[in-house]
């Protein structure tokens, strides 16, 4: 518990000190969001029947921004590797990083949706659900997110592979969020698809980190 | 873990070279006679369906296919893990030569469905099917694979890297598939493990299972051919190899 407080409160200071990097997932879910309704030029009822799917898309898009660095700063100036030869378990570390990561990315945006899904003529009845959703795909979200990171890890530029990587595998959360979202726009109860995406953050927490530490080693080698 | 004896010989590329050699041609030859004998009978002497007519003739290529790209993934993941886990080489050779044979007959599988769509369901492609979604991200999953695999310069850590991303892939592969069941579903529903047995009369259950054969030994052809060249591009310098060529040209 000690390491994951050291590495986690660690992450957390870097990601402060570098502000404006953190702020560049939200301008670029900003601009996402503006682009859409410029190229549909549509209706009120029309921007609420894409909306939904636009925010998540445009959440996935945003996430995959501020992945590269999650972990390629740290082993380019050789932290990571320090921490693979300490004592501390892989995993530990990488749980750590992941969750500090998701905290300064991923909720910041998450944030954002309500005032967006607003614009977008969502109803406010929606929005808990909305933002529940979006909160319950974060930790899966996160781990795919952090797979992409650690896959590219060893590579010079992971950018332009890792949407490839990661975006495929994040459908299940598109479909069970916007189903949600759009069954209590409909006023029909959304459990059954939050419990399946609280199923796969479940499955996501306990596996993916073996996965993301296992991928980190190989790629720092 | 210890490895027993039988499983260790798989371990060494020139014993796997030369099993390839000596199964290719049965695999080959099996393979292709079942393929000609099974698409003449499915495309010519079957009885055309009551209600979709000869188009439904699409049942003898298209699910084999689709079931090949999916058995393409599985053996490739499951390589994959084995190389992984126990370092073998030749595992990782096995993965790297399962996947572009699955990515082509999934979308050989994207394809043949479009054909058939268009006389059956008015449409070449429909967004929102599930089944059409599922092979697209599976077609994705596969060209990520081999995307990821080519970034690298290094080989071994393209092995290893690549096998971690096949392993979290096949964990993905149920997720995604009854996700997108969600949807409501254009496509029909399996006819061969129907309830009550295939929903198929013999005269077409026969053909469709002739192909299914088909199909898999023209996939495992296919794959320990291109075993055969990964081993020999890795192990271009080894002594067995230059004898190998060295008869070849002689």
């Amino acid at each position: 518990m000690g390491a994951f407080n050291a590495v986690f409160s660690r992450d957390l200071r870097v990601a402060f000190r570098r502000w404006s990097e953190l702020a560049h997932p939200l301008i670029f879910f900003s601009i996402v969001v503006t682009l859409f309704p410029l190229a549909l030029s549509p209706t009120a009822a029309q921007l609420r029947e894409v909306g939904v799917g636009v925010l998540w898309v445009a959440t996935l898009l945003s996430s995959l921004l501020a992945l590269d660095g999650l972990f390629r700063g740290d082993a380019e100036d050789g932290t990571l590797e320090q921490l693979l030869l300490s004592p501390v378990s892989t995993t530990v570390a990488v749980y750590a990083k992941v969750t500090a990561h998701a905290l300064v990315t991923l909720v910041p945006l998450i944030c954002l949706v309500p005032l967006s899904a607003y614009t977008f003529n969502i109803p406010a009845a929606a929005l808990p659900t909305l933002v529940l959703a979006l909160l319950l795909a974060t930790p899966t979200l996160t781990v795919l997110v952090g797979l992409g990171a650690a896959l590219t890890v060893g590579l010079r530029r992971g950018g332009s592979i890792v949407g490839l990587l990661v975006l495929p595998l994040t459908s299940p959360l598109l479909i069970f969020g916007t189903r949600a979202t759009d069954l209590s726009m409909n006023g029909e109860p959304a459990a059954a698809p939050l419990f399946l995406l609280a199923a796969l953050a479940v499955l996501a927490v306990s596996l993916g980190p073996l996965a993301i530490a296992a991928a980190v080693k190989v790629g720092i080698e | 873990m210890k490895l027993p004896r039988w499983f260790h010989q798989f371990g060494s590329p020139p014993y796997v070279y030369r099993l390839a050699d000596r199964l290719c041609p049965w695999l080959g030859g099996l393979g292709g006679a079942l393929l000609a004998v099974g698409a003449v009978w499915g495309l010519a002497f079957a009885p055309p369906d009551y209600q979709q007519g000869e188009s439904a003739r699409i049942i003898y290529i298209h699910p084999q296919t689709a079931y090949i790209g999916m058995m393409a993934y599985v053996v490739m993941a499951v390589a994959s893990a084995i190389g992984y886990v126990w370092r073998l080489k030749l595992a990782h050779a096995v993965a790297v030569s399962a996947a572009p044979i699955g990515a082509w007959f999934t979308f050989c599988a994207l394809f043949t469905g479009a054909v058939w769509g268009r006389p059956t369901w008015g449409t070449y492609w429909q967004w929102g099917d599930p089944r059409i979604m599922f092979e697209a991200l599976l077609l994705f999953l596969f060209l990520g694979y081999l995307a990821l695999r080519e970034a690298f310069d290094d080989r071994d850590k393209a092995d290893r890297v690549t096998a971690i991303l096949a392993v979290v892939g096949v964990v993905n592969i149920p997720i995604v598939h009854y996700s997108v069941e969600w949807w409501n579903s254009l496509h029909q529903t399996s006819t061969l493990l129907a309830e009550g047995g295939p929903a198929m009369t013999t005269d077409m259950l026969i053909p469709f299972l002739i192909m299914v054969a088909a199909f898999t030994l023209t996939f495992y052809w296919l794959l320990l051919r291109r075993l055969q060249a990964e081993i020999v591009e890795r192990e271009g310098d080894a002594r067995w190899i230059r004898e190998l060529v060295g008869e070849g040209a002689r």
